[in-house]
């Protein structure tokens, strides 16, 4: 298993641990009386699951798995592989802090972080495609 | 990998793209409103990225990996698989346009039809490949 889907699979299991840990908050009473930001934490859950857990996982795996280009550069650049891996994961980090920063207190200037998040999270998708789509295609057989 | 697997996995990118270009916007318009139109693609952005990424490219992956048959065909009734792709494909469309282009009110139900029967099929080919080293 190569390094990078090493890490794109801890990662997506940190996240899988995370997600639920924040489902249980989430799922407290009201009269656990939790601070207001608590409560902006919703759509970051579902992309703690969604991009955190899910994505992240069969980004690992099809890295892994998907047949060769060739056997001197197996799985293409792997540069675009961990940048799309950092990007990603900046990317979705930065909205779990600036969601219920924007949504507890929207004068006060945050929504660039959004903006930033969604950038960054725009390019992993875009690089990780790039990075496999060469590699959709029947087995490496040489030459 | 199959030639089906490769149909699969090229669209689950498609939508994975689209879906995340919907998702980009939409978080960007969260922190710097860009329109208030947008909002309206919120269903195509869970559409997207749940039936076109997730199922499509699991679906994908389980056709080329599966366990085969030693004999032809290696993989069984593979017709099923392809009429799941087409089926999935044309729900996801039929959702969208129920929702976010509020199409008509019948557009959504035959979309989650159309994704019903798609696992329904992709269920009839894959079932009997769902077995041991042994065949059992």
């Amino acid at each position: 298993m190569p390094s990078l889907t090493r890490w794109y699979i801890k990662s997506a299991l940190i996240y899988l641990a995370a997600a639920l840990l924040l489902a249980v908050i989430l799922a407290l009473p009201p009269s656990a009386n939790l601070p207001l930001f608590i409560r902006y934490l919703n759509p970051a859950y579902f992309h703690l699951f969604l991009v955190g857990w899910v994505t992240q996982m069969i980004f690992g795996v099809i890295y892994w798995m998907f047949p060769i280009i060739t056997r001197a550069q197996p799985r293409g650049n792997a540069h675009l592989g961990w940048a799309s891996y950092g990007l990603l994961n900046v990317g979705l980090l930065l909205r779990v802090v600036g969601e219920p920063l924007v949504g507890a207190r929207p004068e006060a200037g945050f929504g660039w972080l959004l903006a930033v998040s969604a950038l960054l999270q725009w390019l992993a998708a875009v690089i990780f495609v790039i990075l496999a789509w060469p590699r959709v295609k029947e087995k490496y057989r040489g030459g | 990998m199959p030639r089906l697997s490769q149909w699969f996995i090229r669209a689950a990118f498609i939508y994975l793209l689209s879906g995340f270009t919907v998702g980009a916007l939409l978080l960007a318009h969260k922190g710097l409103p860009l329109h208030p139109a947008l909002w309206s693609w919120l269903p195509a952005h869970i559409e997207f990225l749940l039936f076109g990424w997730v199922v499509q490219v699991t679906m994908g992956m389980a056709f080329w990996i599966l366990p085969r048959y030693w004999q032809q065909p290696r993989r069984p009734n593979p017709g099923y698989a392809t009429i799941a792709f087409v089926l999935l494909n044309l729900g996801i469309w039929l959702v969208v346009a129920g929702t976010t282009f509020r199409a008509g009110p019948w557009f959504l139900p035959a979309g989650r039809a159309a994704e019903g029967a798609a696992v329904a099929f992709f269920a009839l080919h894959a079932w009997r490949r769902i077995v041991s080293r042994e065949g059992t």
